[in-house]
């Protein structure tokens, strides 16, 4: 009081102090549910009966799983020479497919790791969705660097375990770096996805009656029994594991682009490409959660715990990482006419104008202008166009990685080397069916796994609140 | 049949919201017991302090799993490439903590997660798939929307009359003994 007096008669320059407006944040569970409506809804999912719907997509989905089978089969049975790598385009479908996948995800950990480190609340109800499309899609990924090989039998040398060669990994090799970097994501994926589900397996257990679901559920779920001393060492387990997953996620996509990055040919060996391919890679994830929960959503009735603030705040994101990898784009061009290397300018005129033309148009296209379309209101408020435009997205980020990899490898220094690549329908075949092998996890997770967590929800509700409102 | 005993667990006391069960469990340690937990659908901010219980011990098991990690990292990569097999590759050194910087760094972190995880599970004496509080008749709400306040027959200052009472006096719900089996 005193403050304001002297403000008015002693120094009437200063403006009287004026507080800010209030802001009402929009609720994050819409309709003032209770805590028994949220253990309802999510249980519901995985003990009701399993719906018509989900056994038609899990045929189909496992059908389409079989197209990897059958591919990988052929190829184990055959060579390597049945996808359609050639020389100089050595890595062909492989490299684009793994590194399209790891890319996926990035999302899941970014929304369980980095948005818990930044106290974003609005992460609570998607973040177990996201993290098992993170774990499913590095075990998709998995699959082409493991089967690129040739013989896949001898995939374990890549370990640093004793064989009868006396030999050792070389541990200078980028592709070695990319073993202990995506063996330790999916690791460390699965651990955290894992130890946040243990407390909503618990209360599935305590609510079930069939005895196959109590052991079921009762094994998982290690015996924790809701005390305050074991969510103490939760919290504190949950926090250090987002810790750790943080520069995890940023090394994992870093160590990746190593596998362009340090080698010495034209397109590749720049120092743009771990921001870029980070930021890269959470644009697609983003894009991939936005596709699976849009559907989740409607179909299981969860419009008051994915609220339109979560579908605005990942299209936010998408807006801001897809405008990152357009500045990338941009960069790249810039470095190489400013750079004044021949073959780097050559590299990325040819990108835009080469023999691949197209799949860099599709590229910008989808990656640089379809996000664009989020800055509207009304685009965000219209669900089906917002799931359209993250298979925009989905589609995009698969032809970047073609794009680096293709145009680069395929015009050489010598055009006496030069050569096209096209895919084989065995490629075809195999990367189609990896979409059906992580819909099949995909639906298993949801039949058998609670799909959100719940005592994270119940966190941001007003009821967790012990002081009543008065902090 | 055969007649089962039982021996007396402890005094549960029931709570229907956030707030009650923070104000009850603040008169609980004044009150002076020791053996004694509180039961809650999700972590309540700030419960620790009002029970009295220091910071969570799991970081030290996450340094310890971090420092192997590291240690692991670095010692494979200079046994395999310049001690049992030394090689030379693009004329870089034998050993050098520059250019295996992503397998020890990945090491860290791939051995500080087993330690942090592990370490919880040490620390919460888990698995643990019996424990006598799971015969509470509505154990299943304490994952659901409500709050126990459990003082165990251990504690040095239980009395079951007394305590009933206390309980009722900070107002706690459908008081009951959890009593458990055996044969």
């Amino acid at each position: 009081m005193s403050a304001s007096t002297q403000t008015e008669t002693e120094t009437p320059a200063i403006l009287k102090k004026v507080d800010p407006a209030p802001w009402e944040e929009p609720p994050l569970v819409l309709n003032n549910r209770s805590f028994g409506w949220v253990t309802e809804k999510i249980c519901n999912v995985v003990e009701s009966k399993t719906p018509a719907w989900w056994w038609w997509c899990f045929i189909t989905a496992l059908f389409v799983a079989s197209f990897t089978g059958m591919g990988l089969v052929y190829l184990v049975s055959t060579g390597v020479g049945v996808w359609g790598n050639n020389n100089p385009v050595n890595w062909g479908w492989a490299i684009v497919n793994f590194v399209f996948w790891i890319g996926i995800g990035h999302a899941g950990t970014l929304i369980s790791a980095v948005l818990c480190l930044l106290k974003q609340k609005w992460r609570t109800s998607i973040n177990r969705a996201s993290e098992a499309m993170t774990v499913f899609a590095v075990l998709c990924a998995g699959i082409f660097p493991l089967f690129h090989v040739g013989r896949v039998w001898f995939a374990w040398w890549l370990f640093p375990l004793p064989n009868a060669n006396a030999i050792w990994p070389q541990f200078r090799s980028p592709l070695e770096w990319d073993v202990f970097a995506v063996s330790t994501y999916a690791t460390v994926s699965i651990l955290f996805w894992y130890m946040g589900m243990i407390p909503d397996l618990a209360v599935i257990r305590d609510r079930a009656k069939q005895r196959w679901r109590k052991i079921f559920y009762g094994i998982l779920s290690m015996g924790w029994r809701h005390a305050n001393n074991h969510w103490r060492n939760f919290e504190m387990a949950y926090l250090i594991l987002a810790g750790l997953s943080t520069p995890l996620v940023l090394s994992v996509h870093t160590i990746v682009s190593f596998d362009f990055a340090v080698a010495n040919l034209p397109g590749w060996h720049t120092t743009i490409f771990p921001p870029y391919f980070v930021a890269g890679a959470i644009f697609s994830g983003f894009g991939m959660v936005l596709t699976l929960l849009l559907p989740l959503r409607s179909v299981f009735g969860l419009h008051d715990l994915i609220t339109q603030k979560h579908i605005d705040n990942m299209c936010k994101i998408i807006i801001a990482t897809g405008s990152l990898v357009g500045y990338a784009y941009s960069m790249e061009f810039f470095i190489a006419w400013y750079g004044a290397n021949s073959y780097e300018g050559f590299a990325f005129i040819n990108r835009a104008f080469g023999n691949y033309w197209w799949s860099y148009w599709i590229m910008i296209s989808c990656n640089v202008i379809s996000p664009q379309l989020f800055w509207f209101r009304k685009i965000r408020e219209n669900t089906p166009l917002v799931w359209i435009i993250s298979i925009f997205v989905n589609i995009g980020m698969w032809f970047e990685r073609f794009v680096i990899a293709n145009t680069t490898l395929s015009r050489d220094f010598l055009p006496s080397s030069w050569g096209y690549y096209s895919p084989s329908i065995v490629d075809i075949f195999t990367f189609a069916g990896t979409f059906g092998f992580f819909s099949v996890l995909f639906l298993l997770f949801l039949r058998f796994l609670p799909l959100m967590p719940m005592a994270e929800v119940k966190m941001v509700m007003p009821q967790a609140d012990p002081h009543g409102g008065k902090h | 049949m055969t007649k089962v005993m039982d021996i007396k667990y402890g005094l549960s006391a029931t709570f229907n919201s956030a707030k009650d069960l923070f104000e009850a469990a603040g008169k609980v340690r004044e009150e002076g017991f020791t053996n004694w937990e509180c039961y809650t659908p999700m972590p309540v901010h700030g419960l620790d302090g009002q029970m009295g219980l220091p910071r969570s011990k799991v970081p030290c098991f996450t340094l310890a799993g971090g420092i192997t990690g590291f240690c692991t990292g670095m010692l494979i990569v200079w046994y395999m490439n310049a001690f049992d097999y030394p090689l030379i590759v693009g004329g870089k050194p034998y050993f050098s903590p520059i250019y295996p910087f992503p397998v020890f760094y990945e090491l860290t972190i791939l051995f500080s997660a087993f330690g942090t995880l592990f370490g919880m599970f040490f620390l919460n004496g888990l698995p643990r798939h019996n424990h006598p509080v799971m015969e509470h008749p509505k154990f299943g709400k304490c994952g659901d929307d409500k709050y126990f306040i459990v003082i165990e027959v251990e504690d040095p200052k239980f009395d079951d009359d007394e305590t009933q009472e206390f309980l009722k006096g900070v107002g706690g719900k459908s008081i009951i003994m959890i009593r458990e089996p055996i044969d």
